[in-house]
């Protein structure tokens, strides 16, 4: 309606927004869909002119290299050197986010210590690891520390006679067995301890006496894991010396460790700080009512303080675990057989470069994206319900 | 004394534990880095390669460019992040003010001296005394920018294109001189982060506007770019430039290393970028938004003028944060495309023939890590000074 003679206007067609608004994301789209095209078709250009295969068929290829200490050998398909360098990439995230938490949470902790002398060395080891780039760290572990520092076979170090450390790698005392049976006695007895602590809890709502969750639940995992060792005939085995190599127990390789120490100690000093963030979100009045139910010091971080401070880290620290999964790429840089590294020996020895570089990108984003799912379920759980 | 002692070290016998602990632990850390640094360390290798560790095989001649534009882009930023100066009534008296100056500036001064010992009597002791010259007078150039009514009316985005003239001038030459393979140690990480950041924070900032708008498509496209680079390893990505960009370019443009890992840090950093700044734009009230349309702004005006800036305000550390880890990872770039950026010469000066086998690799990479941290320490620092000027948090 124009305002001065009632009689009905139309809008013209370009000054109407959502007009405009149309035009603009078709303009986006054209320029995205236009520039997809060109890179596309650069692509086939310079494949035909090239000569190189596309598709996915160098994975039945032979793979033409070896890794050490495993069955892989010249002959075995490419693809599944890929599915042995993303165990190994699985193998450093897994063992190293797991130290990384426990690390991270005690040192941000100790940054928050009453004591002068605790909070300054952690302080300063956060200061100075956070501020030195991943791979210089590495390096640092790997060519100096592991590789010239570390002694040579002949005359390695045994502290306590249960390690062998050398520039060959560490030794440490193991079971013996195979890895499967072991994991599966480990998931048994974590399932265990999981449903007894659970019972205990349900026993604690009815009768309103303690439930000790924590105690049942690791006196039952103790219970499993011996009773299965006894059962099975488990036993473990003490790493030794052998002419020039080590026998017996679990051998870490050089570039194994260089990589899982490095990846710990940055992605640890992140995570302190996450944690002590995150303790010093949490409401002071918790902390003074923990006081004035007299609980200890320890009772009152574990029963009170933790558990809140716990629910505000919980995305940053998943955020640190997904960024050492992806650091664990630099492994590369070493020489270990993870992901990345499996990826440029194939395309070294001739697979096509794109498709070989593709997959493993794919295969990043899965592990990312599954991660950021596990993360934003646990999230939800947690998530305080406000009214 | 003994109360403080009391107090912070032997509180229960626990604490007596672990004061002991730490104290033999710190004490012996701190001896070995003293024994290191002045007893059995061979600087040597440092003093013999330092030009380069700094700058690469970069020709001589030419040298004056790079560090001409070095100090103007020093010159540059103390001009620019220096923020606002404290109001007269604040002012203190001169020996807080030293003190003041000392603890700014300090760190950068320790790092000029070490360069200077370092270097000994040659070209660089001049190099590093611009440097902190040019810090101070940018300091002192933005307080007066301040203070002075006629420079007061110079709009800002003005103010800071007449500040970089002489630093883009510098390098263009510095390009059009040299060959940018030439270029190297510390002089490229410097340079590729400077480059990749001044390129990703336009960028960031249009795909987190994209992730946030209202316009289905620009949100897609937005959204799945920010995700699937947030998901990919940056090594990954600047190993797959390396061998697989030219498949996707005509072959006659196909660009050098430096340009590619320039374009990895750029096209990577945004995306990270993006969600910080989006993180920001969620931070601002509602309000704001719905003042902007009671004055009458178009949509484009509410955010340049009022959410944007406060958003990016509001993201400060987080923004410097990641502006630190890509200067941190420039040196993927050697692993990843064998650029011979600073961590890549630092491992070559060890297999010269002078110093082969003999174990020199622990002083080299102490100075490529003294360098890197010095450089993100003071990054961070100012980070923390900038947020307290502009009052991050206190409105």
């Amino acid at each position: 309606m124009s305002p001065l003679t009632g009689v009905p206007t139309k809008t013209p067609l370009w000054r109407d927004i959502r007009v405009l608004k149309w035009l603009f994301q078709l303009a986006v789209l054209a320029i995205f869909v236009g520039i997809i095209f060109w890179l596309y078709n650069n692509y086939q250009v310079n494949i035909q002119r090239s000569k190189i295969p596309t598709g996915l068929d160098f994975l039945d290829n032979p793979a033409n290299f070896t890794m050490p200490g495993n069955d892989f050998n010249q002959s075995s398909p490419v693809w599944s050197a890929f599915v042995q360098g993303f165990y190994n990439t699985l193998r450093v995230s897994v063992v190293g986010i797991l130290l990384a938490i426990l690390i991270g949470t005690l040192v941000g902790m100790a940054r928050l210590s009453k004591n002068f002398l605790v909070r300054t060395v952690a302080g300063a080891y956060v200061e100075v690891i956070r501020n030195l780039p991943l791979l210089v760290l590495l390096t640092f572990m790997n060519l100096a520390v592991v590789l010239q520092t570390f002694p040579r076979i002949e005359d390695a170090w045994k502290p306590l006679d249960l390690f062998v450390v050398s520039n060959r790698g560490i030794a440490i005392p193991w079971f013996e067995g195979s890895g499967i049976t072991l994991l599966s006695v480990l998931l048994a007895a974590l399932a265990a301890a999981v449903i007894i602590a659970w019972v205990r809890g349900k026993y604690s709502d009815r009768t309103g006496k303690p439930a000790r969750g924590l105690l049942y639940g690791t006196t039952i995992f103790v219970l499993v894991i011996v009773g299965a060792w006894l059962a099975l005939g488990y036993s473990w085995t003490l790493p030794l010396v052998q002419d020039r190599g080590t026998e017996g127990g679990l051998r870490l390789d050089p570039s194994f460790f260089a990589l899982l120490v490095t990846l710990v100690v940055y992605t640890s000093s992140h995570i302190a700080e996450i944690v002590r963030g995150s303790i010093l979100a949490v409401p002071r009045g918790q902390g003074e009512a923990a006081d004035a139910l007299a609980l200890s010091g320890p009772k009152k971080m574990r029963l009170v303080i933790l558990p809140q401070a716990f629910r505000v880290a919980l995305p940053a620290v998943g955020n640190q675990s997904l960024n050492l999964i992806k650091n664990s790429s630099l492994g590369a840089a070493i020489s270990y057989f993870e992901l990345t590294q499996i990826a440029q020996i194939t395309v070294g020895n001739g697979s096509p470069a794109v498709p070989a570089f593709t997959l493993t990108l794919l295969v990043y984003l899965s592990i990312s994206l599954t991660t950021s799912l596990i993360i934003n379920i646990f999230n939800r759980r947690l998530a305080l319900v406000e009214r | 004394m003994m109360v403080w002692f009391r107090r912070n070290l032997f509180r229960t016998w626990w604490d007596g534990v672990l004061t002991l602990v730490f104290g033999g632990l710190s004490a012996w850390v701190i001896w070995s880095l003293v024994e290191f640094i002045f007893i059995t360390g061979r600087w040597e290798i440092i003093e013999v390669n330092l030009k380069l560790l700094l700058v690469g095989q970069f020709p001589g001649e030419s040298l004056w460019m790079v560090e001409g534009s070095l100090i103007a882009i020093t010159f540059w930023l103390a001009a620019a992040l220096g923020g606002k100066p404290k109001p007269v009534e604040e002012r203190r008296s001169w020996p807080t003010r030293i003190r003041d100056i000392i603890q700014r500036f300090g760190l950068i001064i320790g790092l000029g001296i070490l360069l200077v010992v370092l270097a000994g009597p040659t070209e660089s002791a001049p190099v590093a005394l611009g440097v902190l010259v040019a810090i101070i007078v940018g300091r002192l150039v933005n307080t007066a920018r301040h203070r002075v009514t006629w420079l007061k009316r110079v709009p800002t985005p003005l103010w800071h294109l007449v500040l970089l003239i002489a630093p883009i001038a510098l390098i263009s030459l510095t390009l059009m001189q040299s060959e940018l393979s030439l270029w190297g140690g510390f002089l490229i990480n410097f340079y590729m982060a400077i480059i990749a950041i001044v390129l990703c924070f336009p960028l960031g900032v249009l795909l987190a506007l994209g992730r946030k708008s209202t316009l289905p498509i620009v949100r897609l496209i937005s959204t799945t770019y920010i995700e699937l680079i947030r998901g990919a390893p940056l090594f990954v990505l600047l190993l797959l430039a390396g061998v697989a960009l030219e498949f996707f370019i005509p072959s006659e443009v196909a660009p050098g290393s430096v340009f590619r890992a320039v374009t990895v840090f750029t096209l990577f950093t945004a995306a990270y970028l993006a969600e910080i700044v989006r993180g920001g734009l969620q931070s601002i009230p509602k309000g704001q938004l719905e003042a902007g349309k009671a004055l009458g702004l178009s949509t484009a005006k509410i955010t340049f003028l009022i959410t944007l800036p406060q958003a990016l305000r509001n993201v400060i550390p987080a923004q410097i944060g990641q502006f630190i880890s890509l200067f941190k990872d420039t040196t993927l770039a050697g692993a990843a495309l064998s650029i011979v950026e600073l961590l890549k010469v630092s491992e070559a000066v060890t297999k010269q023939d002078d110093f082969l086998g003999q174990g020199y690799i622990y002083e080299a990479l102490t100075f490529v890590s003294l360098l890197f941290w010095v450089g993100s320490y003071v990054m961070s620092r100012e980070s923390q000074r900038l947020e307290k000027r502009l009052g991050v948090g206190q409105r």
